[in-house]
């Protein structure tokens, strides 16, 4: 891969609606507010867009074929250029990659990227869409779920490295408290290590604390070419490298206390933006959070920590908003809540916010400079990530 | 712009009606050897993947998870677009376009006949509110736009079921066809009514098959191959998802899709300049209607280039060589990609019985079908 010549790509305004878990918007309607207020916090119209890329996950979800075509409008696409992109759970995070694609090919100035969930539309439960995401003639008669397989890596994660529950649900209690000071937060509260452990166990060792909620939601960023994010704003930030990597759909046939995918979508990222240690020169993460393990499992895949030290590192406090590296200022999936693709999009947003010292109550001492936000997806496959720079 | 982006290689699998005998993920395996070999690359030499697909017609939620083993992509930067193979075909032109990918291999495929209930799923895709509810067959979107067409441009059922001949005819010459036939317009005018004025044989019927296209851009492919076919323009563009809302009997989204490619290829009379188009034809009077969007023609005058049978093989312009998705079948998400597949061949002068004189310049269009006005352009040529 070459990496001379690459154009400046900036974020240059965002837009968040509520994350609930329920809302009485349709999806079509989540994506324009959402739009709506990316549009205005940059001062721009929608004339002004040149091109838009919506990410969103299953099309079961909203029980909609084609899903992408049916929220267009919502999104702003109306007469203009637009494609769907998607990488399962890790679309919020790939669909500003897809727009850097747009913008730093020199095809297009503007770029409005928009994420859109509606899980709630799915009865009697959003667990419904994933029954078919496993293999039809190996998996699918097993009557697999989620949780049941995520509950697997989470018990190999811990018995790799001899974690317990209670070292995981440190993460729980950091997020959901962190979400308080959220505006978009679902499912912030004050909990304590022992209302996880004694929380409804769903399948062992996964607890109803230690996942993120179903969620309802949008998410809109525009990114904008150099000389016209110049002109835009005072404090443009850069998107410096992008990486995505999917591994093989036959889960079963790796060992799953490390995400290597997750690896090798930070490496390229990390080539891109010249970044060499990670764990100096990030200040500020925003990995994934579905599951509380999933945080820990991450950092360690962003090579942000040693393998098998992220437990000790967030007991220690340096994963705190005070800590020596922030993670999951904002509250994360945990405490947000995640409507799926546009978590991965709140992730790009609060590291915007952060870098542009714009995150209010939420905002990191120390002035940080590079940050990291990362989404992982499909059947624990995929690893998507972007490092933005003030 | 500077950089270029070729197509180093292509390579198929299919397209038949029905293929009980290989999976979808063997289809595409075969499909990606064939291309990997036809542009001299391994695997390991390609920096990045796409596939275009959609859920409900891979049966599974989130399909892209049973992307990468076929293709040889484990552990490497795959990503799928929900759009057709032409859409995912310009993100991969953008992706090298940055400067940090070269190689770039494009997938799309299908498996209709494992779709039990292939108008249902259509049917999915109507408007849950407004639309889905009236429970009709969703044929009637493309009913009345085509009856919309025919009152605007004085088109008749007639010039509709001679493209339905000709591209029928095409494909006998096609060995990839699944549909070729010899039919008359009475056999099209006598088939049975779907959704007025559409009859049966107006539909392409679906079809199973695969197709995987490398890209380069200009610093590697002449490494690679010395038959490289040029990305000349690319454009894309949405009108109004709602029925109620979007301009009934005029294709908008051809018309802008076409107007950002020809921008880019500076093509400035399109009639002169491209020398044969593979544009979408689901339905028969959409290749009509497309021909006027792509302003390839006047509006109304597209009913005289079928009847005047400039549009054959031999004529003057050349629409649809293939057969079209009338006789090859009709690809759901990978249609556009035998579009592009037949582009290639042509333009390298080795599409056999149906090859075209002078085939220097062609555009695929590809439309999302019903009920999307969603559509592709992509512009291909010798140099």
């Amino acid at each position: 891969m070459g990496k001379t010549g690459l154009r400046k790509v900036a974020i240059v305004g965002a837009g968040i609606t509520k994350f609930m878990r329920r809302s009485l918007e349709t999806g079509k309607e989540l994506s324009y507010e959402a739009s709506r207020m990316a549009l205005d916090s940059c001062g721009l119209r929608l004339k002004d867009i040149d091109c838009v890329t919506l990410g969103t996950a299953p099309d079961a979800f909203d029980g909609v074929h084609m899903k992408g075509e049916y929220l267009s409008d919502g999104a702003g696409a109306w007469r203009k250029p637009y494609v769907r992109n998607y990488v399962g759970g890790g679309t919020g995070v790939f669909a500003p990659i897809h727009g850097w694609f747009h913008i730093a090919s020199g095809m297009f100035d503007t770029c409005l990227v928009v994420c859109e969930e509606k899980m709630s539309s799915c009865h009697p439960h959003p667990q419904g869409a994933f029954l078919t995401i496993f293999d039809h003639t190996t998996e699918q008669p097993l009557y697999p779920t989620l949780i049941w397989i995520f509950a697997l890596e989470m018990n190999r994660y811990m018995q790799t490295y001899g974690l317990t529950k209670k070292d995981i649900a440190l993460v729980s209690v950091k997020n959901k408290h962190n979400a308080l000071d959220h505006p978009a937060a679902q499912i912030a509260q004050e909990i304590t290590v022992e209302d996880v452990l004694n929380s409804e166990t769903l399948a062992w060792p996964v607890n109803r604390l230690d996942i993120s909620p179903a969620s309802d939601g949008a998410a809109a960023i525009i990114l904008a070419s150099e000389d016209v994010a110049k002109r835009l704003t005072d404090k443009p930030v850069w998107i410096d490298g992008v990486g995505f990597n999917l591994d093989t759909a036959y889960w079963a046939t790796k060992d799953l206390y490390y995400p290597r995918y997750v690896e090798k979508a930070a490496r390229m990222a990390y080539d891109m933006a010249g970044i060499k240690e990670p764990h100096k020169e990030i200040n500020i993460a925003e990995p994934y959070d579905p599951f509380d393990y999933k945080e820990l499992h991450h950092m360690e895949g962003l090579m942000l920590c040693p393998r098998g030290k992220a437990a000790e590192f967030t007991a220690s406090g340096a994963t705190q908003r005070t800590g020596s590296m922030p993670i999951c200022p904002s509250g994360g999936a945990l405490g947000v809540g995640n409507p799926i693709a546009a978590t991965g999009l709140m992730k790009i947003m609060e590291i915007f916010w952060q870098l542009r010292g714009e995150a209010g109550k939420r905002q990191v001492p120390g002035d940080p400079r590079v940050g990291l936000a990362q989404a992982w997806g499909d059947l624990m496959q995929v690893g998507t990530v972007v490092v933005m720079r003030r | 712009m500077t950089k270029k982006v070729a197509i180093a290689g292509v390579g198929y699998s299919g397209f038949r009606s029905v293929s009980p005998d290989v999976s979808y993920r063997e289809m595409i395996f075969e499909a990606a050897v064939k291309a990997y070999m036809d542009a001299g690359v391994e695997p390991k030499d390609i920096d990045s993947f796409i596939t275009a697909t959609e859920d409900f017609i891979e049966g599974y939620s989130i399909a892209d998870e049973y992307t990468p083993d076929q293709l040889g992509a484990v552990l490497k930067s795959v990503h799928t677009v929900t759009g057709d193979f032409i859409h995912a075909l310009n993100v991969g032109c953008m992706m090298i376009l940055t400067n940090a990918f070269n190689v770039v291999a494009i997938e799309s495929h299908c498996k209709a006949s494992n779709l039990v209930t292939p108008t249902e799923i259509v049917s999915f895709g109507l408007d849950p509110v407004l639309n889905r509810p009236l429970n009709e067959t969703p044929y009637f979107v493309a009913g009345l736009d085509m009856n919309r067409y025919m009152y605007e441009t004085g088109t008749t059922k007639e010039h509709c079921a001679k493209v339905v001949v000709k591209n029928k005819a095409n494909a006998l010459l096609n060995p990839y066809a699944a549909y070729g036939a010899k039919i008359e317009v009475s056999d099209v005018l006598d088939s049975q009514q779907v959704s007025y004025p559409l009859n049966k044989l107006d539909i392409s019927p679906h079809a199973d098959g695969a197709v995987v296209v490398v890209l380069a851009s200009d610093e590697v492919v002449n490494s690679l191959t010395n038959k490289p076919v040029w990305i000349k323009g690319m454009g894309w563009c949405n009108d109004a998802p709602s029925l109620e809302t979007r301009e009934w009997g005029d294709a908008v989204y051809a018309r802008l899709s076409a107007e950002m490619a020809y921008k880019m290829a500076k093509i400035s009379c399109p009639r002169k300049e491209i020398d044969f188009v593979e544009i979408n034809d689901e339905f028969s009077y959409k290749e009509l209607q497309h021909l006027e969007a792509l302003k390839l023609c006047q509006k109304g005058e597209a009913k005289d280039l079928i009847n005047t049978g400039c549009t054959s093989i031999n004529g003057c312009l050349p629409v649809n060589p293939s057969g079209g998705s009338l006789g090859v079948g009709h690809l759901f998400e990978a249609s556009g990609a035998q579009k592009v597949l037949e582009l290639v061949l042509q333009i390298r002068g080795t599409a056999g019985e149906r090859q075209i004189k002078n085939a220097n310049t062609g555009l695929a269009l590809a439309w999302r079908g019903i009920p999307s006005t969603s559509g592709a352009v992509v512009i291909l040529g010798k140099e």
